[in-house]
């Protein structure tokens, strides 16, 4: 297929080609910045001239490796334990999303976007949603928005639990992963109750929510919201000072401000890196300006502070979702909406802010009731790609560390 | 902005819309580079929020090319577009902004376009060998590459 820039084959990735001294060389401002110099490219097929009298190494990590949360597949080049560079494989849960658009109706293609981020499918569903929302031009009803928030800060909390779980579990620690999915099991037991499922939840609709809340959701949330804070302590208590933990997340996987920008990453590993951004406040979607939040940033850019970034964030939804439950509006939870959704020929980009990242829906309307383009703009797709400048000269158990602090999900990355 | 930019480069900005409150410059596709250049540098968009492309079979100019920027510091989204037809290429704004590269791979991978410069434009979603683009119009929902199916899986159909 496509042939890289001669210039790039003779530069093989070696010891003395790649700045070991600085594996993440800081860029000092983005405008100068050789973006470049973030791509990697291994030479798989020729040996470096050093191959014989050297440790070098091509292994594959993956795509069937419990620590790449699915089916990823890195290729490693190694020399001994160290990385002098990785390329990501992916596609292999592509099963053509935004093609099945093309061929479905607006209604019709509202459960697919919750098998992209399986674990925050709540989160894709209002995305979508209110993208199509805003092509229609209509607006959900204030009651709708609010339980869409509460249920999409529930979500948030539920895939934060999961990514502490399954990140502790890759870098050693077993016991957050059986803590944390007890306390995540309370929030699906509430999605159940709601609509039924636990997963792939399909709780909104095109013009606000299928459901009226049920008998006894307030006090179920609240109940939550009270049960949880002494639990996500006790993750604390088990890793914040956790000596093992500090070890292997402190300066491990560090990205900078400015190269955080330019690789177009998001979420709380854009916020760990030091930047304040976050969609729900730059620009606030459902009911979100109703309500007080902090935006938990980090110095670093480093494993850990993206830890605490996310620990920090679970705090602030449970705040969200307090605010929320205390003063759900009454109406109706459905807006005027066509039988037959016809919007008008036109374009428009939405995205809100998903658990990992800025997920953005772009559609295409010709007039008819099918979309004609719709684009899905992954959270996840665009953080993995970070993953090569923030592995790149660390070490073999690292990459496990990063891959988890990421928090992709292979169904948003191959879609 | 676009009033100063149109002034810079007249015609090569066919067209600036607003609509349901999103911005949208369609440009012709020889300033493109030298236009997201201008808008990182000058007009603070640092960060690309995506690369994608639409595809018309019934017109000319087969595809339409889209960013969307994003600008921290005025809190600012933007699209650009750009037409081209089938076979034609645009510059890669891999030099812009780093996470162009995926973006790029996959517009390349889904519709075909390629983008001059892309340090390694390669199939990305898709396996390696594979035949067709599957986002273009003409390309059917279950069409597959029979001969990739049945070489690398060993079955008839992945139906």
């Amino acid at each position: 297929m496509g042939e890289g820039q001669p210039g790039d084959r003779e530069r093989p990735i070696n010891m003395t080609d790649r700045t070991m001294t600085d594996p993440n060389p800081k860029a000092t401002d983005p405008k100068t910045a050789d973006s470049t110099r973030f791509l990697s490219h291994l030479d798989l097929d020729q040996p470096d001239k050093t191959f014989l009298d050297s440790n070098e190494l091509v292994i594959n990590m993956g795509p069937q490796h419990p620590a790449t949360h699915g089916v990823l597949r890195v290729i490693l080049k190694l020399d001994g334990e160290q990385v002098l560079g990785t390329e990501c494989v992916i596609g292999y849960l592509h099963r053509g999303v935004e093609k099945i658009a093309e061929n479905r109706t607006y209604t019709m293609f509202n459960p697919y976007v919750d098998r992209m981020d399986y674990v925050a499918a709540v989160s894709n569903g209002l995305g979508y949603c209110e993208a199509v929302e805003k092509l229609l031009n209509i607006e959900a009803p204030p009651r709708a928005k609010y339980i869409r928030v509460i249920l999409t800060e529930l979500n948030r909390l539920a895939s934060h639990q999961l990514w502490l779980g399954t990140h502790a579990l890759d870098i050693g620690a077993m016991t957050p992963l059986f803590y944390t999915f007890r306390d995540r099991e309370e929030i699906l037991k509430i999605f159940e109750k709601y609509c039924g499922a636990r997963l792939t939840t399909h709780a909104f609709r095109i013009g606000g929510c299928q459901y009226e809340t049920y008998e006894g959701f307030e006090r179920d949330v609240i109940k939550f919201l009270d049960f949880v804070p002494p639990k996500i302590d006790e993750y604390e208590e088990l890793l914040t000072t956790n000596r093992i933990w500090l070890e292997r997340t402190k300066g491990v996987g560090v990205i900078s401000k400015a190269d955080a920008i330019a690789l177009g990453v998001t979420g709380p590993v854009l916020r760990a890196s030091g930047v304040k951004w976050d969609l729900r406040k730059a620009q606030p979607y459902a009911a979100y300006s109703d309500f007080d939040f902090e935006i938990p940033i980090g110095a670093n850019g480093d494993t850990y502070d993206r830890y605490t970034v996310r620990m920090e964030e679970m705090r602030q939804s449970l705040r969200i979702i307090r605010q929320a439950v205390g003063k759900i509006p009454e109406g109706p939870i459905m807006a005027k909406v066509p039988k037959v959704m016809k919007p008008p020929v036109g374009e428009v980009y939405h995205s809100i802010e998903a658990p990992k990242g800025e997920l953005g829906y772009f559609i295409v309307s010709d007039g008819s009731t099918q979309p004609y383009r719709v684009r899905v703009r992954p959270p996840s797709f665009v953080n993995l790609q970070a993953l090569e400048i923030m592995v790149r000269g660390a070490l073999v158990a690292d990459v496990i560390a990063v891959i988890g602090t990421l928090d992709i999900v292979l169904g948003e990355v191959d879609r | 902005m676009v009033g100063k930019l149109k002034g810079q480069y007249g015609s090569g900005i066919r067209e600036a819309n607003s609509y349901l409150d999103q911005n949208c410059m369609v440009v012709e596709p020889s300033i493109v580079s030298e236009l997201l250049q201008i808008l990182r540098d000058r007009e603070q968009f640092d960060y690309c929020v995506d690369i994608t492309a639409v595809h018309y079979p019934e017109r000319e100019k087969q595809f339409d090319l889209i960013w969307i920027l994003y600008s921290f510091a005025r809190n600012e989204r933007i699209r650009v577009k750009t037409m081209i037809a089938d076979g034609e290429s645009v510059p890669s704004a891999v030099p812009v902004w780093a996470t162009a590269n995926w973006l790029e791979r996959e517009v390349f991978d889904m519709f075909g376009i390629r983008f001059d410069g892309h340090p390694d434009l390669k199939r990305i979603l898709l396996p390696d060998g594979w035949k067709g683009h599957p986002l273009r119009k003409d390309y059917g929902i279950i069409q597959q590459d029979q001969e990739w199916v049945k070489a690398n899986l060993g079955i008839e159909s992945g139906q």
